[in-house]
Parts: structure tokens; sequence; C-alpha cells
């Protein structure tokens, strides 16, 4: 029996020629990284276990980026724990107010990970970088700390889903139409404890940021990791960023998969997740009438320059509706000049937005965008639990740039073509 | 810790958001967790547990962030197991990891109701709800996992 993707790059960093769906096994991953909430706990757990050396400081990567600039005391103590662990231990690889970004923009940025890497963060999220073809995903501080201090980490290899993907995507539709479309169709734990393998003809008409939203939200269907081929789009991203040679693992021909759907991206539309689930998806003509209080366009999600000039695209010229309030968060210093340079930060701020420095604020109800009782706010971020962006009684509808730029226009959740 | 206590019971995606809501996560002290854990789903829960209670909930339990304050909210409210239809992985992994009992029990699930006395012994794969006499087989956690969770977590097991 054939391997998987995801397979071939366990089996690689385990040192075994092949492995199997349900093996347990141990394996070196290339980079472990957390952020200013779960450090913390992972470093507690590193000092509680009597460790006083990390494995490899070079593959250990702390991010700031969650309640920072820090938005309250406890907060400030937090980032101070990591910085002096990483002062401490000699971690380079730490990024603070000022050079950091959200983690799953800032890394694959400055590659630090990339095709065929073997990847473990303590932040959920950290599936992201399946877009660049690494195995990544997402574990807890205690997982953390133990692979900081030995270098290792175990696994249960994954069984997977292979989507087909054909065609092109519409004007006004993108990545996050593609994932909140299949997560409503395989549910939040459509795909639980497995890998989402993205092939097909569809996949050169994606761009690099289209799959990095799609692979970032593949813990919103249960999975264990997100993953597309790597193909020119990919390696020209990786180009001149990623350090370590390319290592590309392609499916065997006869790898087997639990389930295969076939998805005709013309065929998807804006798509939007309704509160409390990202499966409760929705699309353009199934919205009925929704005022809105808020809207954010940022986070791991959709922070990414494409992003921003869609955004863009929507609000040049056009004014935020009266009692919205828009905040945008580019996902990185480097995206944040971009946007200054392209002139998209004074089309912003002309609209009557807020823009601000890189922060996962908002997205998990830390800072920077709560919301009050019975508010509601249409959010190209990733989750719409109950309570997620602030009171219990708040509601989050996720949504592409496009339907969240369109939306603040509006003061209803809306498309571009309505405005 | 022994596992006996009254059962709190929760339908299916029960999230990480809801266990530990992210406005808390500036501190990861036991005792602060736990003065929030539940609160955006039963905002009564943490004057009700009691030591040794039992947490039953559908499917796909812990889903969301990646927290490992989660489940350590939920130890340090005193609970003494989580049995559900399923779990999150990364909930699972943490759960372990840092000494909380769970089991993926549908049978326990569909019969145990609010409020009933449930007691288990996981090593011998035993879910019993002494309110109703009724007994569920689960699968036994093999010794290695058995010891991380005697031993209060996985660092605490590869220290010793």
């Amino acid at each position: 029996m054939g391997m998987t993707a995801s397979q071939k790059i366990l089996a690689a960093h385990a040192g075994l020629k092949h492995v199997k769906a349900g093996q347990l096994i141990s394996a070196e991953p290339d980079l472990i990284l957390a952020n200013d909430i779960t450090g913390p706990v992972a470093i507690k757990e590193f000092k509680k276990a009597g460790a006083t050396q990390v494995a490899d400081k070079c593959k250990i990567a702390l991010v700031m980026d969650h309640f920072v600039p820090n938005k309250d005391i406890k907060s400030a103590q937090q980032c101070k724990e990591c910085r002096i662990f990483a002062n401490e231990h000699g971690i380079d690889n730490f990024f603070d107010v000022g050079k950091m970004g959200i983690e799953h923009a800032l890394l694959p940025e400055l590659g630090l990970v990339g095709a065929g890497d073997l990847v473990i963060g303590a932040d959920s999220h950290t599936c992201t970088y399946g877009a660049l073809g690494a195995f990544s995903t997402g574990v807890g501080s205690t997982d953390m700390a133990a692979g900081m201090m030995s270098g290792k980490c175990w696994f249960k290899v994954p069984s997977a889903i292979k989507f087909n993907l054909h065609g092109s995507l519409n004007k006004y539709v993108c990545g996050k139409d593609v994932i909140l479309h299949i997560i409503g169709m395989i549910g939040v734990d459509g795909a639980l404890y497995k890998s989402m393998e993205f092939c097909g003809d569809g996949v050169k008409n994606l761009s690099i940021d289209d799959r990095f939203t799609i692979c970032n939200m593949a813990i919103e269907a249960g999975a264990k990791n997100g993953i597309f081929p790597v193909d020119e789009i990919a390696l020209e991203y990786m180009k001149g960023r990623f350090s370590r040679p390319v290592k590309t693992y392609a499916a065997d021909d006869d790898a087997e998969y639990e389930k295969t759907y076939d998805i005709d991206l013309s065929s998807i539309k804006p798509t939007v997740a309704f509160p409390h689930l990202p499966e409760n998806a929705k699309t353009s003509g199934e919205w009925g009438d929704v005022p809105i209080d808020q809207v954010v366009i940022g986070s791991c999600t959709n922070g990414h320059i494409s992003d921003m000039r869609a955004a863009a695209e929507i609000l040049k010229g056009r004014k935020i509706a009266k009692n919205v309030r828009a905040i945008i968060i580019p996902a990185t210093q480097s995206i944040y000049m971009q946007c200054v340079k392209e002139g998209l930060t004074e089309i912003f701020i002309e609209a009557g937005a807020a823009v601000s420095t890189p922060t996962c604020g908002p997205c998990l109800g830390g800072y920077m965008g709560i919301l009050a009782q019975g508010e509601r706010a249409v959010s190209t971020t990733n989750r719409n639990f109950v309570g997620r962006m602030g009171h219990s009684e708040s509601e989050v509808y996720l949504a592409s740039p496009y339907v969240a730029a369109a939306s603040a226009v509006a003061g209803r959740l809306c498309t571009p073509d309505e405005l | 810790m022994q596992i006996k206590g009254k059962v709190f019971k929760y339908g299916d995606n029960v999230d990480t958001d809801v266990i530990i809501p992210a406005r808390y996560l500036n501190d990861s002290s036991e005792k602060a967790l736990a003065s929030h854990c539940m609160e955006d789903i039963d905002a009564d829960f943490v004057n009700k547990v009691q030591q040794g209670d039992v947490i039953v909930a559908g499917d796909n339990f812990g889903c969301g962030s990646s927290r490992e304050h989660a489940p350590l909210a939920i130890k340090a409210s005193g609970v003494s197991l989580v049995i559900a239809n399923s779990f999150a992985r990364i909930f699972y992994r943490n759960s372990i990891n840092i000494g909380l009992p769970i089991s993926e029990c549908p049978a326990a699930v569909a019969a145990i109701s609010a409020g009933d006395i449930v007691s288990a012994d996981l090593e011998k794969g035993i879910i019993y709800d002494e309110t109703t006499g009724e007994k569920f087989p689960t699968e036994p956690f093999p010794p290695f996992i058995q010891n991380i969770i005697d031993k209060g977590g996985l660092l605490k097991s590869l220290k010793s």
C-alpha cells in the first residue's frame, strides 16, 4: 500500500521507509513554535521537568502575537517570561513587538518553514504551512515542552481525505470561501484526526495566500493537517526565503484515502459561516438581512497582502457605514509596509477604518475589538464559537475579505456585487 | 485520584473557547483557570462542581484552540473524568499529557443523565452509573498512558 504525502513526510522524519495509518512513531520536527499564550505554559512544564537545556535552539520559534502590544499587566508578564527564556537559551527566533507578525503568516514569510518540513506548534492553526507542502500540526504546551527538551515528538500516523479541486474561482470568491464550503460540507469533525490532502488541476488556479487560508482552517474540520502539492507557485513563494533544501513529497498512486471529494472551484459562491460553528456555511442569497456592528479584516487566516488588496479594492472611494467599526490588521510588519507602499493604508483610513500593528487580538476576543452583548461582527478570522470575540451573547460571521469589506460599507452582511 | 462524582452533561462540539474563554488566558495559574471553567456554556458550573465530578458530552469535545489551559481548567476545577462520544485531537493529547482522565464511550454518553453519580475504573475499562446501576465497558488505557495519568502528566512521568 502506498503512502499519502503527509505519511511520507512523517516517515522521512522518523527515519522509516514506510508508515501506515494508525502507527505510532517518534519523529524529529524541523521547527517547534509557541506564542505568548502557550509559551509560558510550555516554559513552566519545561522547568517542572527539571530541564536546563533545549535540544536545538535553532529549531525553536517564539512569536509574541496574541496579546501584544501587551494588553494588560498579566499579558506583559507572560511575554516577559518568554523573552527571558529566549535570552537564557539563545533562541534567535524570538519575535517581539515591532518585528513580529501573526505567527502563521510570519514564519513562512521569513522562510523558517517550507516544503517537506515537519512542524509542531503550540497553536492550533500551525496547520497553515501545509500550503507550502509541509506536514504541520498543532499541539499543546506540554508537547511543546517535551519537544524543546528532546527534539522529538510522538505521532499517530493519520489516514487521509482527498479533495480534488477543478476549475478556477469566480470574481470576489477566494480561498476563504473554498474552505468554508468544505467545512460546511464535511462538518467541524468531518476530518477528525485525519489529513486533508488537496490536489487536482484546480490547484494551479489558487494563489499561495488562498492555500494558506485553506490549510489554516483544516483544524476547523478537526483535521490533523492540511497539505497542498508543491508546484511552481509554491516554489516561487519560497524562492529567496526558505534556506533549507526544498523537499517535495507526492502521494503514491496507490495511496489509500478514506474518502475523495471532487470540488468544482467555479461553482463556489461567496460563503459565510453563521454563528456559532464554522460548519454553519451559507452562500450569498441565503443570508437574509443581518445588520452588523463591527468588521475585522486580518488574522492568521486572512491577514495576507492579497487579503489587504481585496479589502482595498472594495473600500476604495467608499465609506464605512455609520455605526459600524472596521478594524484592519495586516498580519506582519512586512505586509503592513507593503500596504503603506501600495496606498492601501490610505484607502482604509480614508474609508474610516482603524488600521493596527499585527496582533491576533480580536480574533480570540483578547482585545482590539471586543464585542458587547448582542453585537454582531463580520470577520475574516477562523472561529465563531460562543463568546469567541467578546460577550457570550455576541455573534461572529466568518467571511472572506471581499464580503467583510462590502459588509462594512453596507452596514449589513452582503457581497461586493450588492454595493 | 478516585473517579467518582456527579455528572455535568453537555452536547456536541464543546469548544475550548467556552471551556476557558481567551479573555482569561493572561493567567495560567490553576486557581485562575478553575475560577472561569465552562463560564460561557454553564455560568453556574464553578459554583456547583465538586471534587471528583464527571463531565459527559457528545461529539468532538474540546474542538478549536490548542490551549492546554482548557484541560488544565477542567482538572483544576476538581473534575475526575471527561466522557464523550469523541474528542478533538489536540484536546485528547493535551488531556493525557497533563493527566486528566478521558474516555471515548458513546454507550455511556447515551445512557448517563445529568446529576447521576458515576464512578470508573479506567485500568479495568469500566464506567459505572451508580444511580441507574448500569455498567459500560470502555477501552482501557495501555500501561504507558495510564502511567502518565497516574504520575500527573507527561513531563512528571518522564522525570520520574
